[in-house]
């Protein structure tokens, strides 16, 4: 059994204007100490359906449906209070913004330690205690000094790691990551992800990775999965997304990189904007926008198949696929050529 | 944290100063002799001479402000015109009046705002949230005179006599007193009444009337900051971190919605000191408020001038608490 398994996951929003699909059906699993990557512009529903499995989206105007089994019990039909429980002790999360994420009233040793008391009757001094013990694992200089102070004295990275300690605190059996780098800068990146694999090592928690950031991706990741406007475009391991991409938004994605060798320095971005939500085209979502567009991908939706065989290995695309392995092969080798 | 206390201290002095010279030129150039005033109707012009010199009127403007500060720093006030009276003690009679009125108020509109405005923000657009907003609008629209006087028509005069606007009758039964103070410590001789009883029976009329209007403004700007954080990220990671529903909220949400109110609070104090004249005239407590206005149509200025500045001095004192406070709650402003 997997740690978490997520099978047709929908989510939707009710707005002034109407129904908005933020995630329209989609699986995956996670299983223990491993790495998936969930990858996709603004506003593909990435973070929605992190929110989702959290229970931290507000009740009223969500409607969710599916399964998320941790542990095999389902998050979505858990009582608030049992999900409470569950979450910051066995799923934690950090977040995009380390700037914000804090409680500026708060000083730090407060507010680890408050993740430990609120899921374990253990005195102050030992909660404080593991506060410091974690400060010190994610890297802190001067730990020992810096439990009294406010967020407001720490950097963005240091804030970052300060989230990372207290989402690590309880040791979760699963860390979700939502865009846990985007709001640092790029040595600061790099410093963040070594220290979440380093974490993953010592404490052997899966992590679902959040990121449109394919770099973060290659770095981290041993299952991807690549989500367009609320479904999945394609899914698999890492090596088979990166080597074998199957669906022409993997290939957009790919081709968006920004590239260090080759006489080719420009970027190809991939036109357009994605669909709204409110009112998403018929057929395959990326129609609009798929430079090998054909007429069955107006009507139809793609079925996510497993691809040349492998059934770890699933994509949603219409196209033959004799045509996306030569593509596939072309961009392997265009990456191959860049590694080495 | 001790340089921001110094620095405070520092600029209290110099706001006080500021506001002794601001108002020690206006009553100057109020264009009446106080020496004439001070000396009454039936002085001859040497008399007003001698009374002119006697107050220091005859000389130039800025060694009347020099004389009048060097008195102020002995705590020295000066006396009355009309009633000889030693200005200190009229404060000291008028200014317990106007604390009650003003602190029991301000307690009463705290404690109408704060849960109302946090219970609205926590489930907006429902039916109680609605029905808050219309006590709000209510609230703020209202005249604070008009209020007190349908107030005390009400539930002070409709009672006692009996009768409601002359057309239904019952038995006359005493609710409310419709005017006049009663000491908290204890009637003293020569009054009629005393006590924390009397002096909360006469006083419940002007702190609601005094209280509903600044509680309808706090309900909003309590509802609104409440909303705001709630949105915040960091409560959202409160909540990632499996804290409990209630403790985010008070915990997370509530501190940081308040410093704002702590802010307009602090301000509103001050403001309200101004508002209770109105309260204070239509209810008969001779408080701080009243006692400038009479003292203003009597030409009294040396009261006027005496209140207007204990009561600056207040204003100050409660400004710098406040900001002291406010460094107390938010850490960022402590180090800044």
């Amino acid at each position: 059994m997997a740690l978490l398994d997520v099978h047709d996951l929908k989510t939707s929003f009710k707005t002034d204007d109407g129904i908005v699909g933020a995630v329209d059906g989609i699986s995956f699993s996670v299983e223990k100490g491993e790495t998936l990557a969930i990858v996709g512009e603004s506003g593909c529903g990435k973070s929605v359906t992190c929110m989702t499995i959290m229970g931290l989206l507000p009740r009223q105007n969500t409607i969710s449906s599916g399964e998320a089994l941790l542990n095999g019990k389902d998050l979505l039909k858990m009582g608030a209070e049992e999900l409470r429980r569950v979450r910051g002790q066995d799923v934690a999360m950090i977040f995009q913004d380390p700037m914000t994420s804090l409680n500026p009233v708060h000083t730090i040793g407060r507010q680890l330690r408050e993740a430990v008391l609120v899921h374990e009757k253990v005195p102050k001094a030992r909660a404080n205690g593991r506060a410091l013990e974690m400060m010190k694992a994610v890297g802190i200089p001067r730990a020992d000094t810096r439990l009294d102070d406010y967020p407001h004295q720490f950097s963005g990275g240091m804030r970052q790691r300060v989230m990372i300690a207290m989402a690590l605190i309880n040791n979760p059996d699963l860390l979700i990551a939502d865009e846990p780098t985007t709001a640092l800068d790029v040595t600061t990146q790099a410093q963040i992800l070594r220290l979440m694999k380093n974490l993953q090592r010592d404490f052997g928690s899966a992590i679902i990775m959040v990121t449109h950031d394919l770099g973060v991706v290659a770095e981290v990741a041993d299952h991807v999965l690549v989500m367009y406007a609320g479904r999945v475009a394609e899914q698999g391991s890492a090596r088979d997304v990166f080597f074998r991409p199957s669906h022409p938004y993997t290939w957009g994605l790919l081709g968006s990189l920004p590239r260090l060798t080759g006489e080719d320095s420009e970027l190809h971005p991939i036109p357009g904007t994605p669909p709204s939500l409110l009112n998403p085209p018929p057929g395959c979502r990326f129609n609009l926008r798929c430079p090998h567009v054909m007429d069955v991908c107006r009507r139809e939706q793609p079925p996510l198949v497993p691809f040349d065989g492998n059934p770890e290995h699933l994509v949603a695309c219409h196209l033959d696929e004799d045509m996306r392995k030569r593509t596939a092969e072309e961009l392997s080798a265009m990456m191959m050529a860049q590694i080495s | 944290m001790t340089r921001y206390v110094i620095r405070r201290l520092l600029w209290a002095v110099v706001l006080f100063l500021a506001v002794t010279l601001v108002t020690f030129v206006i009553f100057y150039l109020i264009p009446v002799d106080p020496a004439r005033a001070a000396a009454g109707k039936a002085a001859s012009p040497a008399e007003i001479k001698v009374v002119a010199h006697r107050l220091y009127l005859d000389r130039p403007i800025y060694m009347q402000y020099v004389h009048f500060v060097d008195r102020l720093l002995h705590g020295d006030l000066g006396y009355s015109y009309s009633s000889r009276q030693h200005i200190n003690d009229v404060i000291r009679q008028a200014a317990p009046i106007t604390a009650s009125l003003v602190i029991g108020g301000a307690i009463l509109w705290m404690l109408i705002a704060i849960p109302i405005g946090v219970f609205s923000a926590l489930k907006p657009r429902s039916l109680a949230d609605r029905t808050a907003m219309i006590f709000v609008l209510a609230g703020i629209s209202v005249h604070p005179v008009w209020l007190a006087l349908v107030a005390s028509y009400l539930f002070g005069y409709v009672p006692t006599t009996g009768s409601f606007l002359g057309i239904i009758h019952f038995p006359a039964f005493d609710l409310f007193p419709i005017q006049g103070y009663c000491s908290l410590s204890g009637a003293a001789p020569g009054e009629i009444c005393g006590g924390p009883y009397d002096w909360a029976k006469h006083l419940i009329l002007p702190w609601t009337t005094f209280a509903i209007g600044y509680a309808a403004f706090y309900v909003r700007l309590i509802r609104a900051n409440t909303i705001e954080v709630l949105n915040e990220d960091f409560v959202r990671t409160a909540r990632a971190k499996g804290v409990k529903p209630s403790m985010v909220i008070r915990s997370h949400v509530l501190r940081n919605a308040m410093l704002p109110v702590v802010t307009a609070f602090g301000m509103d104090i001050a403001l309200a000191m101004a508002g209770a004249v109105l309260t204070e005239l239509v209810f008969g407590l001779p408080g701080l408020g009243y006692t400038a206005i009479h003292s203003l149509f009597q030409f009294d200025y040396p009261v006027t001038l005496g209140v207007v500045v204990f009561a600056s001095f207040v204003v100050i004192i409660a400004n710098l608490a406040v900001d002291l406070l406010y460094a107390w709650i938010d850490p960022r402003i402590r180090l800044s």
